[in-house]
């Protein structure tokens, strides 16, 4: 029965026929605006209750713009022009204001009268005849034509895929056909979604069809979509929601398709080395590697972030107006990545605890190492090549050959490097903080706290620096070595700042630590071992600090290069006194 | 849509404003009679209206003090006072004397000068109702169906405190509680009707608050099935608006009908005069009709079948008419015919070939159907040489036929039109379903061969000179060989092609249109011959009689007309519908012509007279299907309610319900020998009903005929025989082949 709901019409504000008035040079009263508004509601609804009797009559359950036309034809009204295509018309939301309105896009004539891919037309209207019932049983034949993609399906899967079509899609785009689609982000919304159910059917077996609809998946991640030339659509979340997805198809269907892990990691890898794409793929391929676990961030991401960062800085330091919008998407990028290795560097520090507890016992003596990045190995020790050469190796690698970098070549990296690494570049943005660098770097009055806090603090004796060959050049310059080695661009020393020399020092000190024990030691962490190098290493490190402080353009520079060009993301004027509390691992925020 | 009236002519709309601005009350019914006069053409409407406006003061205030006089006389203190008071005001005393000139008016567009006459005590008493109770008089009701749109509306504008409407509809509502079951059914018919106009006038009385909280407070009460209209209803808030809006208007012409025992109704009515409740009372006095009859009160079952149409039940006696649905007797073509059976008798055994041929023959051939019209009742054309051959192949064709039932059901071939992106809006067949032609939404009609034998133009005229015309196969040689092809389209008309219908002797094929045109298409030189104009707005639907040469259309403008493919004007023009015509169907006899609409009525209508012998009430939404059993005894309807509804033309009566289809049903079809209904929807799904049942069970004693009150049985899953689906193709037409073979079809709708 009509109730109040179906009572309720949508209205014209006499604000807007005061607006419309206006457009056309006449002032209306507020009396006469709220007549008219009301009037033109009134024939609104009359309009609209007889153009549905062009629809009816049309035998179509969809009421469109040329059935409403012709009502307003019928009531001599003028038509309303422009919106006579077919197909639906996307309708868009501005959350703010809960404002719907048709989405309206710029056509490039230009590249459509010089396209050369001329669309062939529709073809030609027939009538096809087939038996569906004989003797009033059985279909023979399906009716219809179906799209070729899906011509393989058996005809369970078939019945399954008309049913989803037409229940998500309304018309006929295909899931393998999102290309299709790549201006209506609502249509890859819910195709995403659409994916996210077939994923999620205990009933469906998609064996070889994971496949496909990874691939689908991965193209809404990475491809620089058309709607993503509007700075309006969110495609954003699109990509978020979609990467998402990739780890659930990943981590529930993984098991159907060998070597998919492999196939995805890589594909996101090429797209993140390739510094021709846009951001907004550089942004997929950081939130896919984010949603496929810490693993993949720490065997992709990081090894590869020094060659992007310098992309990255480019972009977020030119401040030219053309640039606002590609800087916009430079942050997001920024975003993405700094969320990325925080996990990165929590889960590690985890895993580093749990394996620590599990060797702790066993192996009372070792120091640092790049624990066990591999779950099913975490007894394993690392390559037997020196950690130092290593990594040194993998970054001036990176730094050559950004985008042919191989990931087989990798190499764990131990985490208190990565950790100084990553600070370099995110400066106090890094919600995830070790005591490793403030912690050495803080002035004096810190230093008992530290010490009794030692029991937490990554192992580095500083005794021990002389053993990688970069060191001299580390401390001459305070740079990181891999970026120093391939990086053109050797920044100006900006005027010193606080924290700077001390994080400087100290990521000079930390990368130390890993290159003291791990030929001798298997790669596990002890706490209690690192507490009681942590006593020997402030010790070894006091002098350092004192004569970096008396020295500051020296020290000033690199390592806060990058993040303190970020002014506006990084938290660089951090109290200091914070950082002695939130030391290693059991104070992770985890 | 604007109403029909509205949009009749520009000039009407200029003397629209130009009055309006003068007078406030007046203007409005000046307007309104200028456009209903311009309806009927010849009577000028603006010296009419002008008259009007210019003898308008001296006339009011003579009006007035008649009116208190009167109403002194008849001790009506109450309506005094109320006049007296919004006399007192001069705006709103041109309401009531408006009403009092606009109700003199009735006759004609000097309707002022009668006022002074003899007419005005009958009109008064119109007015405030309460002097003559008795039930209502016919010949008064004639005169109100007129649809003058000035009295309509200015019925009205009687005046009560509007604060009142609310107690007078609860009281009501609470007294109609509280009576005894059996009556409580029938006395709830009152409930729309009454709301309705109730609204109307506080609407119209410019008490847009109390109109609109007294919607809110009852419309919930309301049945299901008036949802529709009530929605209309509730968008309607200003006096402004009333005028033009189709739904009042048909509301307002016609008088709701309502079928009460006259137990029931004298409750009723002792009720409303003790409570002196005077404002409902005048309302069921002016706008209801109340067809009493003596005997059981209706059950609520019974009143919902029948309930549902824009204008209440049908009365009584317009389903009283002597309608002759028998079918014609056949001409009789008896040696040709029995070379051919020979023929297939060599071909395929005798057996088998005997028996069907004998009862064709004898059923048709041998007596006078008794409720047949007589065979000249309407004049038919002439059997031409083509005709008789066809007659023949028909024949030959029904020996082959099988018998459907509800143990061999029928087998189905889907046409299915692809790539049908401009919209496929109608489909017709051949009788021997050699073509298929489909009506677009881009306005073209299209028409396919569906055997083998490909589409050919004829040569033009200077070739056929060329030809032999004494050979024997001139037929063919007139034929341009260069044209064949599978497919013809024809172009001609500007708007969407609703309806479609092939000539029996496959000639001539008919298109409707929205461009408000009936085209005439020859299937042999592919172009268009004639275009029907007369109906203006869209038309609906159209079809050829079954024996040719007239044609039926019906459209927007809610009349039907009756063509011959040889005269540019209707033959018959069938009004009454009080909204679109949707579907237009010739009885098998072609005597009759059915006519659903989307005022929830069927009308059946007389060729001959162009008289209403029927009308159908019961379908809760448009109708947009119907078919004629093939004995001519039935008729099936189906409707956006997804039901389909049977009916015994004979008798005027409901027979039958089916329920299944969850969408619109756009094509009803009787397979060839009746037993079987099959129907197509919306909803993807064809649908076989065992019809043969159905019409057994049909109870026809005396009192039911007599009365019209029908028990349904609830038994559609009995009847149900199949369900078909389709994939994703709704289906828009069905037909049987003369071998009972059911072709179904649609657009591929991906």
């Amino acid at each position: 029965m009509a109730d109040r709901e179906e009572r309720r019409f949508a209205e014209v504000s006499r604000e807007s026929v005061r607006l419309m008035a206006e457009g056309a040079g006449v002032e209306l009263g507020d009396d006469v605006a709220a007549l008219l508004a009301e009037d033109v509601c009134y024939r609104l609804r009359e309009a609209t209750q007889s153009s549905s009797q062009f629809m009816r009559h049309a035998k179509r359950r969809k009421l469109t713009v040329e059935d409403f036309n012709r009502a307003l034809r019928w009531s001599n009204v003028e038509a309303i022009c422009g919106y006579g295509a077919q197909d639906a018309l996307p309708f868009r939301s501005v959350k703010e204001g809960e404002l719907f309105f048709v989405e309206d896009r710029d056509v490039n004539l230009v590249e459509l009268a010089l396209a050369t891919n001329i669309p062939k037309g529709c073809a030609e209207t027939m009538v096809r005849v087939n038996v569906s019932y004989l003797d009033g049983k059985g279909n023979l034949e399906p009716q219809g034509t179906v799209p070729t993609a899906v011509q393989s399906l058996s005809d369970d899967l078939l019945k399954y895929y008309q049913q989803i079509t037409r229940a998500i899609l309304g018309e006929d785009p295909h899931l393998m056909k999102v290309k299709s689609v790549s201006h209506d982000l609502e249509q890859l919304n819910r195709l995403m979604h659409m994916v996210k159910s077939l994923v999620q059917n205990p009933y469906l077996y998609l064996g070889s069809y994971v496949r496909s609809l990874v691939s689908s998946v991965m193209y809404c991640i990475l491809e620089p979509l058309a709607a993503s030339i509007n700075p309006l659509n969110d495609h954003w979340t699109l990509r978020d929601y979609a990467a998402l997805l990739l780890s659930h198809i990943f981590w529930t269907h993984g098991d159907l398709v060998s070597g998919l892990y492999h196939q995805i990691v890589l594909s996101l890898q090429k797209v993140l080395s390739d510094p021709v794409r846009p951001l907004c793929s550089h942004y997929g391929a950081v939130v896919g590697l984010h949603a496929l676990g810490w693993k993949a961030v720490e065997r992709v991401l990081f090894p590869h972030l020094p060659a992007y960062w310098a992309n990255l800085q480019a972009v977020l330091d030119d401040y030219s107006v053309s640039n606002a919008q590609v800087k916009a998407d430079g942050h997001k990028v920024y975003g993405a990545i700094l969320v990325a290795v925080e996990r990165l560097l929590k889960m590690k520090a985890l895993s580093l605890s749990q394996s620590a507890e599990g060797h702790s016992g066993a192996h009372p003596g070792s120091v640092v190492g790049a624990a066990s990045y591999r779950v099913n190995s975490p007894g394993l020790s690392p390559p037997p090549e020196p950690l130092s050469e290593a990594a040194l190796g993998i970054a001036s690698h990176l730094q050559v050959g950004g985008a042919g970098c191989h990931w087989e070549e990798w190499t764990p990296v131990p985490l208190p490097a990565m950790y100084c690494e990553l600070y370099s570049f995110f400066g106090d943005s890094l919600a995830v903080r070790f005591s490793t660098g403030p912690g050495f770097g803080t002035h004096s009055p810190c230093a008992p706290s530290q010490l009794s806090d030692s029991r937490k603090e990554p192992p580095g004796p500083a005794s021990n620096l002389d053993t990688t060959r970069k060191m001299p050049q580390l401390t001459a310059n305070l740079n990181i070595s891999p970026r120093q080695d391939g990086s053109p661009r050797t920044d100006p020393p900006p005027p010193t700042t606080r924290g700077a020399p001390i994080s400087g020092l100290s990521r000079e000190v930390f990368p130390k630590a890993r290159f003291t024990s791990p030929q001798t030691t298997p790669p596990a962490f002890s706490f209690l071992i690192g507490g009681r190098q942590m006593g020997q290493r402030c010790q070894g490190r006091r002098p350092f600090q004192t004569m970096f402080a008396t020295t500051p353009p020296v020290s000033a520079v690199p390592p806060r290069t990058y993040a303190h060009k970020l002014p506006v993301i990084g938290r660089v004027g951090k109290p200091v006194r914070r950082w002695t509390c939130s030391h290693y691992s059991l104070h992770l925020p985890l | 849509m604007a109403a029909v009236q509205g949009g009749m002519s520009d000039a009407d709309i200029e003397t629209d404003i130009k009055t309006e601005p003068s007078t406030d009350g007046f203007g409005n019914n000046n307007a309104n009679d200028g456009r209903v006069l311009s309806a009927s053409p010849g009577s000028g409407s603006s010296t009419g209206s002008n008259k009007q406006t210019a003898a308008v003061t001296p006339e009011d205030q003579q009006t007035l003090l008649a009116v208190l006089q009167f109403l002194k006389k008849n001790k009506l203190i109450e309506s005094v006072e109320i006049l007296r008071r919004e006399a007192g005001l001069p705006e709103n005393s041109l309401d009531p004397k408006a009403t009092e000139s606009a109700g003199a008016g009735s006759g004609g567009a000097a309707g002022i000068v009668d006022l002074e006459g003899g007419d005005v005590s009958s009109l008064l008493s119109r007015v405030t109702g309460s002097s003559s109770a008795g039930a209502q008089a016919p010949t008064k009701a004639v005169a109100e169906d007129q649809p003058d749109v000035r009295v309509v509306l200015s019925a009205y504008s009687q005046q009560g405190d509007p604060t009142l409407y609310e107690v007078y509809y609860s009281d009501l509502k609470k007294f109609i509680e509280t009576v005894l079951d059996c009556h409580r059914a029938e006395l709830s018919q009152v409930f729309y009707p009454l709301f309705v106009h109730m609204y109307l006038e506080l609407v119209y009385n410019n008490h847009e608050s109390e109109a609109k909280a007294f919607f809110e407070k009852f419309s919930g009460d309301q049945e299901c099935y008036y949802e529709e209209d009530l929605r209309v209803l509730s968008g309607l808030t200003k006096k402004e608006h009333m005028r033009g809006n189709e739904t009042l208007l048909d509301f307002r012409t016609s008088k709701f009908v309502l079928r009460i025992s006259r137990d029931s109704y004298q409750l009723l009515k002792r009720h409303l005069q003790e409570r002196q409740n005077n404002q409902i009372w005048n309302i069921i006095q002016e706008h209801l009709y109340i067809d009493i009859f003596d005997g059981m009160p209706r059950s609520k079952s019974q009143i919902d079948a029948m309930s549902g149409s824009l204008a209440g039940e049908a009365k009584r006696e317009a389903n009283k008419t002597k309608v002759y649905y028998g079918l014609l007797k056949e001409p009789e073509i008896e040696l040709p015919l029995d070379d051919e059976d020979e023929e297939a008798e060599n071909e395929e055994g005798k057996p088998k070939k005997k028996k069907p041929k004998k009862d064709s023959m004898g059923s048709k051939s041998k007596k006078q159907d008794p409720n047949a019209p007589s065979q000249n009742r309407i004049p038919l054309p002439e059997l031409k040489d083509s005709d008789k051959l066809d007659k023949i192949m028909y024949m030959k064709e029904a020996t082959k036929r099988i018998r459907l039932g509800s143990d061999n059901l029928p087998s189905v071939c889907f046409y299915t039109f692809l790539n049908a992106y401009q919209g496929l809006t109608a489909v017709d067949f051949t009788d021997d379903s050699s073509l298929i032609a489909g009506g677009f939404a881009d306005s073209t009609v299209r028409v396919w061969s569906v055997t083998p034998k490909k589409l050919r133009k004829v040569k033009s005229a200077a070739d056929l000179n060329l030809i032999d015309k004494e050979s024997d196969d001139v037929l063919e040689r007139i034929m341009d060989e260069k044209t064949a092809s599978e497919l013809k389209i024809m172009y001609g008309h500007s708007g969407p092609v609703y309806g479609i219908s092939f000539s029996p002797d496959r000639n001539y094929l008919l298109s409707s249109s929205e461009d408000g045109t009936v085209r005439l298409w020859s299937l042999l030189t592919f172009t268009c011959l004639v275009a029907y104009k007369g109906h203006n707005y869209p038309v609906w639907d159209t079809q050829f009689s079954p024996y040719g040469y007239y044609f039926v259309s019906g459209g927007h403008d809610r009349v039907a007309r009756l063509w011959a493919t040889d005269h540019y004007q209707p033959l018959r023009i069938f009004s009454g519908h009080l909204a679109d015509i949707t579907c237009t169907r010739f009885h098998p006899n072609s005597n009759y012509v059915a006519t659903g609409s989307s005022d929830r009525t069927i009308r059946v209508w007389d060729v001959l007279s162009g008289n209403c012998v029927r009308i159908f009430t019961g379908h809760k939404g448009p109708i947009h299907s119907l078919a004629f059993s093939p004995n001519g005894k039935f008729l099936a309807s189906g409707a956006t309610d997804g039901r389909v509804l049977l009916w015994d033309i004979g008798h005027g009566l409901m027979v039958g319900e089916l329920k299944g289809h969850t969408d619109t049903i756009y094509s009803l079809r009787f397979s060839r020998d009746g037993e079987i209904l099959a129907s197509g929807s919306m909803d993807n799904t064809v649908r076989l009903w065992d019809a043969m049942k159905a019409f057994d069970d049909l109870e026809t004693d005396d009192f039911t005929a007599a009365t019209g009150h029908i028990h349904l049985q609830d038994n559609s899953q009995e009847l149900l025989l199949g369900t078909y689906t389709t994939k994703s193709t709704p289906v828009i037409h069905l037909h049987f082949t003369r071998r009972n073979l059911l072709l179904a079809a649609g657009a591929f709708n991906p």
